[in-house]
Formats: C-alpha cells, sequence, structure tokens
C-alpha cells in the first residue's frame, strides 16, 4: 500500500539512481542545479496547467502564450527601450490578457476549453510571427543579466518557481479560492448547487494560467537571451505531462501543486538531462523520454485501479 | 393554531403547455413534520423545486413567515433558511468534511484570505455531533458510507442555519440501523423548532414521521390533513386516485424444469463464499440480503461485470467461464442495476437511444459495414414503450434525465426487453419508484418469467420479495445462509436468516435489529 500510494516520488528517486548509476556525470552539482534551472520555466507554467486541469478544464494555449508575450516585450525594449521591469510586466500583462480571453469563452460563451484553448494557441502563434515578422527577437544584456542573477547563492529561477509554487499551493490549500477549485472540478453542478460563483472560479484558474504561462516565459528568455519562431512550441505538453505525472487527474477534482507538479516537472527535465549525460543517441531522446513519461503515467493508473479493486475487497468490513 | 411558517398560494405550473402543478395551496406550521407523497409526476418535486429557488412559479405564490418569498436562485433560498437534501446528494467526494461544511463560506484568519483551520474544524466538529456523526473533520467525504454522507449534508443544512428541511427519498441508500438513526434526528429537529418536508415513497415511514400529510395528484392537492386521518390503504387510493386491490399482480404461469443459470460454488475471496443455485425457466427467483451481504457483488459476478476466482456459471446447459459482460447478453442475460442515474442509463441522451444501446448489434444490417437498420430499432422501440408504457413526449429528442424515476426504470427495463432475455438479473429493480409504477414493473417481472425467461430479483426489501418471488435465497456475509419455497414464505424466519451470519461473529455485530 505504502509503495502504491507514493508513485510519483519513487519513479522520481527510481529515475534519479538509474541515470547516476548510468553516467557520474549527471549527479555533478552543476547537472543537478541545470535540471532544476530547466525544471522552474516548465514547472512555473505547469503550475498553472495544475489550476486549470483541477477545475476540469486544459490550457493548450501556454505556449503560444509566452511567444507572444516574450515577443510584444522584446519588441519594446528594442524600439522604446523601456526598463526590464517594465518588460517583465508588459509580458505579464499580455499573458493576464491571454488568460482573459480563454476564461471569457470558456466561461460566458460556454465553449469547451479544449477548443477554445487550441483556437487560442493558433491565434496566438500567428499574433507573434506578425508582431516580429517571424524573425527572432533579441534581448538586451540587462535581461539576460536577470537569468544569470543569483540570491544567497541559489538561482534566480529556482527562487522564482519555489516563490510560485508556495504561493499556489497556500492558494490551493488555505484559501476559499483553492478549495471551491477542487470543487469545480469535482462537479461544476454540484459547485453551482453549493454556492459557488463557478464561472469566477474557473475564470481565476485560467487567468492564472495565462500570468504563469507568460511569466515562465519571461524565466526562459532570459536564460536565452532571444525568442525565435518556435520559442514555446510544445510546452503545454511539457506543461500537462508536468502535471499528470505529479498525479493530478485530466478529470479535475484531483491533484496537488506540491509534492506533485514540483516532481512532475523535475522528473520531465531530469529524464532530458540524463539521456544527454548519457550521451543517448540524439534522435532516440524523444522516443526515450516519451517512454519513461508513459510508464511513470501508466503505473499511476494501475495504482488507482488497484487501490480502487482493494477498497471493493473491503466493502464487508465497514458496515 | 399559530400562524403558518411556510404558505402556498394558489400556485401553479407548466412546462411547454403541460400542467405540472395547478391551484396549490397549502400550509406548513413551524416545527412542524409534513409528509409529502405522491406518484412520479404528481409534482413533488416541480412544488419543492419552487420552494428550493430552482423554478419559479407561473401562478400565485409562496410566503415565507407571512412575506412574500420569491427567491432567485438556490443560494436565495438557502440565505432564506430552506435546505433540500436531495436524494442524489450534494458533496464533493474528493475534498473533506469541513471543505464540504464551509465550500461557500470559509471562516478566514482576520481580513487575510486565508482561512482560518483551527475555527473551522471546531465548528465542523460542533456541526457534527448536532447530527450524532463522530468522524474526524478531515475525513474525505467519499471514505463514508450513504448514512455518513446524509448526516454530513444535514449538518452542513444545519450550520448555513436551515430553518427548513425538504428530505427527498432520505432512506432508499441506508441500511435498516441507518434509517432508524436519521429517524431518531429528525424527531430531534423537529423538538429543536425546526420544520421538515418529508417526500417519500415508503408509506410507512411518513406516517410514522409526519405530523400532517399532503397527498398529490396530477399537479393538485387531493387530500391534506394531520396524519391521524390516514393509513397505507387510504394513502395509495388517494395517490393512484382508485383502489388497488392488491400490491402484486397474479401469476399466470408455472415454474418449469429446465434450469436457464446453474451456479456452483462460486467463490470471490472477500467478497462472496461457496454460492450455488438453479435459476429455472419461468422462475421468479428472489435474493434477499442486507446491505453488505453481498448481493449487488453477487449479480455483477453473475453477469460478468467482476472476476471470480472459483467456481462454476452454466447459462442455459452450457458451461461459461467468460468474465465479460459482452458474452453474457449474446447468451441472453440481461442486467438491470441498482442504480439507473450513474450505471443504468445515459442521462444526457434521448429515452429511444438508452433503449436501443444493448439491442445495437442485433440490428446490423450488414455484417462489413456496421451499419444500423434504424428503421427496424425505431419500431421495436416504439412497441417496447408501448408494451410498457413509458411516459415521456417524444422519445427521440426527450432526454432521459427529464422523465420521472418510474419511467427511468421502464426505460432501463425497456432497453433490455429489446433484447429478448432468457435470464434477467434485477437489482432493486422497484428502489426509489411510486407504487403505481412498482405495481407495472412487477407485472413486467411477472410477464417475464410466464414467457419462460427466469428472474434473479435483488432486493432490501423482503416484502417486495414475498410478494413476487416463486422462492428466496438469503445471503449474509457473501454466504447463501437460507432457501425458502414460496410455500414456506415467512418474514421473521427470513429476516433471521439474513442476520444470522452477523450474530455468529458477535465482534462484528450490532446489528441485531430488523425493519
Amino acid at each position: 500500500m505504502v509503495v502504491l500510494r507514493n508513485v510519483p516520488i519513487l519513479m522520481f528517486l527510481g529515475t534519479f539512481v538509474v541515470f547516476g548509476l548510468l553516467s557520474p556525470r549527471f549527479l555533478e552539482y552543476q547537472s543537478l542545479e541545470n535540471i532544476a534551472k530547466q525544471a522552474s520555466y516548465i514547472g512555473i507554467i505547469a503550475v498553472g496547467m495544475t489550476f486549470v486541469l483541477l477545475t476540469g478544464g486544459i490550457d493548450l494555449s501556454v505556449g503560444s502564450n509566452m511567444y507572444v508575450s516574450a515577443v510584444a516585450a522584446g519588441l519594446l525594449m528594442q524600439r522604446s527601450s523601456i526598463s526590464p521591469v517594465l518588460a517583465l510586466l508588459v509580458c505579464l500583462g499580455v499573458g493576464l490578457i491571454f488568460g482573459l480571453v480563454n476564461a471569457l469563452a470558456v466561461t460566458r460563451l460556454h465553449i469547451v476549453p479544449f477548443v477554445v484553448t487550441l483556437a487560442t494557441q493558433f491565434a496566438g502563434r500567428g499574433l507573434g510571427w506578425m508582431l516580429s515578422k517571424s524573425r527572432a527577437v533579441a534581448f538586451p544584456q540587462s535581461v539576460t543579466g536577470l537569468g544569470a542573477a543569483e540570491l544567497l547563492g541559489i538561482p534566480g529561477p529556482i527562487l522564482i518557481f519555489s516563490g510560485v509554487v508556495l504561493m499556489a499551493g497556500i492558494v490551493l490549500t488555505r484559501t476559499t479560492l483553492g478549495r471551491q477549485i477542487y470543487a469545480v472540478g469535482y462537479g461544476s453542478e454540484a459547485a453551482h448547487k453549493a454556492g459557488v460563483n463557478v464561472p469566477r472560479v474557473q475564470a481565476t484558474a485560467y487567468v492564472a494560467c495565462g500570468i504563469l504561462a507568460s511569466l515562465g516565459g519571461f524565466i526562459s528568455v532570459a536564460q536565452l537571451g532571444n525568442v525565435n519562431s518556435g520559442f514555446g512550441e510544445m510546452v503545454e505538453f511539457q506543461a500537462i505531462a508536468a502535471a499528470v505525472l505529479g498525479g493530478t487527474s485530466l478529470f479535475g477534482g484531483i491533484g496537488n501543486v506540491f509534492p506533485g507538479t514540483v516532481l512532475g516537472a523535475l522528473l520531465i527535465q531530469m529524464v532530458w538531462a540524463g539521456l544527454v549525460a548519457t550521451r543517448t543517441d540524439l534522435y532516440l531522446q524523444p522516443l526515450i523520454a516519451a517512454g519513461i513519461i508513459f510508464i511513470a503515467v501508466l503505473l499511476d493508473s494501475l495504482r488507482n485501479t488497484i487501490l480502487a479493486r482493494w477498497e471493493r475487497h473491503n466493502i464487508r468490513t465497514e458496515e | 393554531m399559530s400562524e403558518p411558517l411556510l404558505e402556498f398560494e394558489h400556485v401553479g405550473k407548466r412546462f411547454f403547455g403541460a400542467v405540472a402543478l395547478h391551484d396549490v395551496s397549502l400550509a406548513v406550521q413551524p416545527g412542524s413534520v409534513m409528509g409529502l407523497i405522491g406518484e412520479n409526476g404528481a409534482g413533488k418535486s416541480t412544488l419543492m423545486n419552487i420552494l428550493g429557488g430552482v423554478l419559479p412559479p407561473d401562478e400565485g405564490q409562496v410566503r415565507l413567515q407571512g412575506k412574500p418569498y420569491h427567491p432567485s436562485g438556490p443560494a436565495d433560498a438557502a440565505r432564506a433558511g430552506i435546505a433540500f437534501i436531495h436524494q442524489e446528494l450534494n458533496l464533493f467526494g474528493n475534498l473533506s468534511v469541513v471543505d464540504n461544511l464551509f465550500i461557500d463560506r470559509f471562516p478566514r484568519v482576520g481580513r487575510t484570505p486565508l482561512i482560518h483551520r483551527r475555527q473551522a474544524a471546531h465548528r465542523t466538529v460542533e456541526a457534527l455531533a448536532a447530527v450524532n456523526l463522530n468522524v474526524s473533520p478531515k475525513t474525505r467525504v467519499d471514505r463514508l458510507t450513504p448514512g455518513q454522507k446524509q448526516l454530513v449534508e444535514i449538518a452542513k443544512a444545519l450550520h448555513s442555519g436551515a430553518r427548513i428541511i425538504i428530505f427527498d427519498e432520505p432512506t432508499t441508500s441506508l441500511t435498516s440501523r441507518e434509517t432508524q438513526q436519521l429517524f431518531e434526528l429528525i424527531g430531534q429537529l423537529r423538538r429543536d423548532g425546526r420544520t421538515i418536508l418529508y417526500i417519500s415513497h415508503n408509506l410507512g415511514d411518513v406516517l410514522n414521521l409526519a405530523d400532517e400529510i399532503t397527498i398529490l395528484r396530477d399537479g393538485r392537492v387531493v387530500v391534506k390533513g394531520p396524519k391521524d386521518d390516514f393509513d397505507v390503504d387510504t394513502m395509495i387510493a388517494a395517490m393512484v386516485g382508485k383502489q388497488i386491490d392488491q400490491l402484486y399482480p397474479s401469476r399466470k404461469g408455472t415454474v418449469g424444469d429446465k434450469v436457464l443459470m446453474a451456479v456452483s460454488r462460486v467463490t470471490e475471496p472477500g467478497i462472496i463464499k461457496g454460492i450455488s443455485f438453479d435459476l429455472h425457466a419461468g422462475e421468479v427467483l428472489g435474493l434477499f440480503g442486507l446491505m453488505g451481504s453481498g448481493r449487488t457483488e453477487l449479480g455483477r459476478i453473475l453477469f460478468g461485470l467482476d472476476s471470480y476466482r472459483s467456481g462454476t456459471i452454466h447459462v442455459d446447459g452450457r458451461m461459461q467461464y467468460t468474465r465479460s459482460a459482452r458474452e453474457r447478453i449474446r447468451q441472453g442475460v440481461a442486467f438491470i442495476t441498482e442504480d439507473r442515474r450513474a450505471e443504468g442509463l445515459l442521462m444526457e441522451a434521448s429515452v429511444a437511444d438508452n433503449m436501443a444501446l444493448v439491442a445495437l448489434p442485433r440490428y446490423r444490417r450488414h455484417r462489413m459495414l456496421g451499419t444500423v437498420d434504424r428503421r427496424g430499432l425505431g419500431r421495436a422501440v416504439d412497441g417496447v414503450v408501448k408494451a410498457l408504457k413509458v411516459k415521456c413526449g417524444d422519445l427521440r429528442t426527450d432526454v432521459v434525465k427529464n422523465l420521472s424515476g418510474g419511467n427511468q426504470q421502464k426505460a432501463v427495463i425497456g432497453k433490455w426487453l429489446l433484447c429478448e432475455p432468457t435470464v434477467c438479473i434485477m437489482d432493486e429493480p422497484t428502489r426509489g419508484i411510486d407504487v403505481g409504477a412498482k405495481y407495472e414493473v412487477y407485472s413486467i417481472i411477472n410477464d417475464l418469467a410466464d414467457g419462460g425467461a427466469g428472474v434473479l430479483c435483488i432486493s432490501s426489501e423482503l416484502e417486495e420479495l414475498v410478494g413476487l418471488c416463486d422462492r428466496i435465497l438469503v445471503m449474509s456475509k457473501g454466504q447463501m445462509c437460507g432457501q425458502f419455497q414460496r410455500s414456506e414464505f415467512d418474514e421473521e424466519r427470513i429476516l433471521t436468516a439474513a442476520f444470522d451470519g452477523h450474530l455468529a461473529q458477535p465482534s462484528q455485530g450490532q446489528s441485531g435489529v430488523s425493519n
């Protein structure tokens, strides 16, 4: 039972040990720090994704969102030479608008989240190409300097990720909004009858996801230094995978940010880094990564089946 | 007489021209229990939905403490002190008891958005104590039994200050002990001055609990008065509008010799143990057991939904190892589940689509293309709807969700009749449906048996099995512990047998009470 209940964390430790044995380089401090830094930007987006998944929705537009918001911030820096702080605010603002559009379409127009965010994913990418004429947008030194910033020896991205996780954890477990997110995910009709303002709760989740996506994008930009036309592609899948690996249900109502989504994001980055460290064939890497993620999700689903059966065998002990 | 707390004045409601309520006037005294009965579709739900703010009335008005009361929605009704304990409970299984109680307004730490967890837990303990429920506030609700969940729902109503509590069929999923506890609680609430509206098809319970009784039929109040004016017979007569001489229709056919289903020593550890019996052609075989006796689990195993470790099941003389429901259906076995909402019907689909579901392969016109003979299937559905007297508007467009309980159940049965089953397993076929519809379901069961099919009828209502069956099997703790032929039927002996398994293990047994 103990084993079954802790599949995500055991998967995490297992992967860590296997790669560690295969390649000592994987265990070096620099490598681990890189994993944590990489996991930070995906993790921040995955936290937002967790909010949306918990309400029973989905957001496929996070990758395009981070692209448009980064392009907008970058172009303004180039043309009007605004300060990095203002650029960050612009970036977050665009993310917020993105989230609002998703929220309105889902809650007011009652369009299925999958379709809404598929459409905004495409529209966002198109808007970004239009603004940048699909050329790469370079960021000045003042921003890339932020990417390398440290506090007490801890890299900035990791600090920001920790802050986001802490905030999200508090919101989900200790505020009315958080508990109502779980309630809406369990059943929006039941939540409505229980006096929960369902559209507002759903809208909050999409807006939070939008803002966090653009924040994740900005952090990634600060590390890369420029935004090309493919920036943010496939990020939605990594974010969804991180949340699901951490035990979040795609049907809503079940999951958590800590340890769940954090472990999921770290696990994904660890697999990528481990494949690089073990010098795996470049063309095999995506397949192996997909395989490991598949196994983790499979184990999680097996666990639920086994737990359900185990509980069925105990019906009469409850009487 | 004091001033009534709640008054309906000439309330009327129509749906697309059909009259749901007509000129309903009704007054409820504070601190009393009003029993509300009527067949499905008589207008009870509509009346309660008006009170609960789900629907506005078309005519007339409702007064609360003498003042006009027009709730704008369920939340508004809740603020006015009206709570609805639905047939399906409105709880969040993924959340704790505390979260469920406070989901719309948690106590907060000062002015921060943070939940004051200690205070919430403390108040939850108090609220649970008020309904005599002893579980930790942190327990996840899906770990509670149906009875405990209902108590949580009542605790929620009380703590949000409900003065009027509507119970809609609250006992359907409760054990007899839980039912007893609920009745004590209702008595206690009444003594505390709360007003109760109690809706149930169990007329005995209503007589037991209510101070006054109102009977609805076809959207009108037919009789109302203090409970001493009523007994079960007069209540049924008023509900149905005619005297029902007998609750159970008579049988024409007799039990044949042919064994349709032979079950031998079927065992699944932890669930059932060494179950053996034969089901004959033309037989209505009852299966009685208390909650948790394994009766439903046995039904599921026989139908191939769950696995079993050892033993054999022969259908129609052939040994069948299968544990696939699809295979069973091909062998002519039908299974009517105990929970028609969750398992028996696609609630959002039309009546016709629901009924066609299982029979679809039988109406395949072309082996390769798999196209469906829609006209033939449509004719068959029409035939069954007519034969079962399913009441609905347009069966191609009407969504099953909007049918009354009795008609929903008929739709479930009709779905299986289209497959012309030889063995029909029915789990609680009359749960939550009214007297008239029950009679019709019994008639359908008799017709099935008279037509040569075998019916295994699983029920927790002993009276029903005694009235209906040719033979009754009794299960307890996963084992078969008694068998009674029609001539030996004796409710007391059957009940004793059902409790036997419990008494044999005194460590677990507090369950010495009978209905």
